[in-house]
């Protein structure tokens, strides 16, 4: 973890910072950080803690490929956000989870086992991202329609697999989760 | 892409925001959910010199009230809480209706109202939603300042938000449970900004349309009403002829600019297209008989 050095304020009487002393939860577990106000998120997920499961693909919030999941964004539940156009400052005191998070006790998540049962990736750059969008629709919506899958996921690009086996894969583990209650 | 270095301040009250602002003014830009400012900053096409972070103040400014005359909504309000708000479903269907087609699910979830308007691109859709229901923006700076939506979008990227303002609160007058309405966007590709995008809201009256409100977006240099067409509608009992002479008046107003998502030709085209498709569906939607 970064050592934790003393805010400094900037000129005289201005109030502001130009480093800001962050908490944040990671995957369970807590990270305190001083970063640099234009650090992005996703910036301090790969470089600061080491956490690469999260990719950087177009860097314009287009591809989807940086998404992860943050608590209390809106209505208290998980919610997909692309770490790209995010500063990290703004994760402060907020819950986050990465594709790393996913998997509990050796044993890999339900959406994890059905991309890789129905072959939803192919080079497998976007299927973290992928994976993250899926996760943040299935807890809004559980039971979507091959439709509402095709729209969920809408804000996620993949150059490989034409989408059909990753919508298979999202509509296998949404029947998975529901039966077994499977929630994050 | 990393913006270039800037200060950021942490306000703990709205006061602090307008202190700030009007020390620093031009040089200081508030931060909603970032969903425009950050990509301009990225791409170094904005490079404020601070950065005000609004969240701190998110239990104060967001909020969706329904009550009295007016439905009032919190700047910071996520386009996804519009979206999935049962409230909004029943009492103006067409802003969860908009709001679904802005974006993409993770841009849906961090963007805010207050931010999309305040940045007024001229092909988002908020303004022209905005626009067609005749909204009244709150702004503060001390004291509040009303503006309607017909005088607070100026240009593109320019409101009347000024340099030391904030806004806080978009108020919405309520419309009758029986009204017709439609919003119709059409996109290059899933998510995309708009090529044209159209708010059509018809009040029924005794089998005629009492009145009209129809408003357009991205053809232009900001969001426009078609006020010739809804003067046309007033009072009518409509039919295809009306309903093709109203589209013709939008597409005359349009001013569109030859771009990647077509050439001005093709998007007066289309304006008229999505026009007809979205006055068409407001019509049957206000349960009136389109001959």
């Amino acid at each position: 973890m970064a050592r934790r050095k003393s805010v400094r304020k900037t000129k005289a009487g201005s109030n502001a910072l130009n480093e800001i002393p962050i908490t944040v939860r990671v995957n369970g577990v807590e990270y305190k950080n001083t970063v640099q106000p234009r650090l992005l998120l996703i910036h301090y997920l790969r470089d600061v803690l080491g956490l690469t499961g999260s990719h950087i693909g177009c860097d314009t919030s287009n591809c989807g490929a940086c998404t992860v999941l943050m608590k209390d964004v809106w209505g208290g539940e998980w919610r997909a956000v692309k770490s790209c156009t995010f500063y990290a400052f703004q994760a402060n005191g907020k819950e986050i989870l990465t594709i790393e998070g996913l998997a509990r006790d050796g044993e890999l998540h339900p959406l994890q086992k059905a991309f890789w049962e129905h072959h939803g990736l192919q080079c497998g750059y976007c299927t973290p991202g992928m994976i993250m969008a899926a996760l943040g629709l299935l807890l809004m919506n559980p039971n979507p329609t091959v439709e509402e899958i095709r729209k969920g996921i809408s804000g996620n690009l993949c150059r490989c697999t034409g989408y059909i086996n990753i919508i298979k894969a999202i509509d296998a583990a949404a029947k998975e989760m529901s039966a077994k209650g499977v929630k994050v | 892409m990393i913006p270039k270095s800037f200060e950021y301040f942490e306000p703990k009250t709205l006061s602090e925001v307008v202190g700030f602002l009007k020390k620093h003014k031009e040089n200081a830009k508030v931060l909603a959910g970032g969903h425009s400012l950050i990509p301009m900053m990225k791409l170094r096409l904005a490079a404020p010199q601070y950065i005000i972070n609004l969240e701190p103040l998110r239990k104060s400014l967001s909020y969706i009230k329904v009550g009295g005359k007016s439905i009032r909504i919190g700047a910071l309000v996520r386009h996804a809480e519009i979206e999935h708000s049962q409230i909004l479903k029943r009492e103006l269907p067409i802003l969860p209706a908009a709001a679904e087609w802005i974006g993409d699910m993770q841009v849906r979830n961090m963007g805010t109202i207050g931010g999309s308007v305040a940045h007024s691109d001229p092909a988002s859709d908020w303004p022209v939603v905005m626009l067609s229901l005749n909204a009244v923006f709150t702004l503060y700076s001390g004291k509040k300042r009303k503006v309607p939506a017909s005088k607070f979008f100026i240009g593109p990227f320019t409101t009347a938000i000024k340099p030391y303002e904030v806004l806080t609160e978009i108020e919405i007058p309520r419309l009758p449970k029986r009204h017709g309405w439609s919003w119709k966007k059409f996109e290059r590709k899933a998510g995309d900004f708009a090529t044209v995008n159209v708010a059509t809201l018809i009040l029924p009256k005794d089998g005629h349309i009492g009145s009209a409100s129809i408003a357009v977006g991205s053809v232009h240099y900001r969001p426009y009403r078609v006020t010739e067409g809804e003067r046309l509608l007033k009072g009518a009992k409509p039919d295809l002829e009306l309903v093709e002479r109203v589209a013709e008046s939008a597409a005359s107003m349009a001013e569109p600019t030859s771009d990647l998502r077509g050439s001005a030709e093709y998007k007066r085209h289309v304006t008229k297209v999505f026009v007809k498709r979205s006055l068409i569906e407001a019509i049957e939607r206000a349960n009136l008989n389109l001959r």
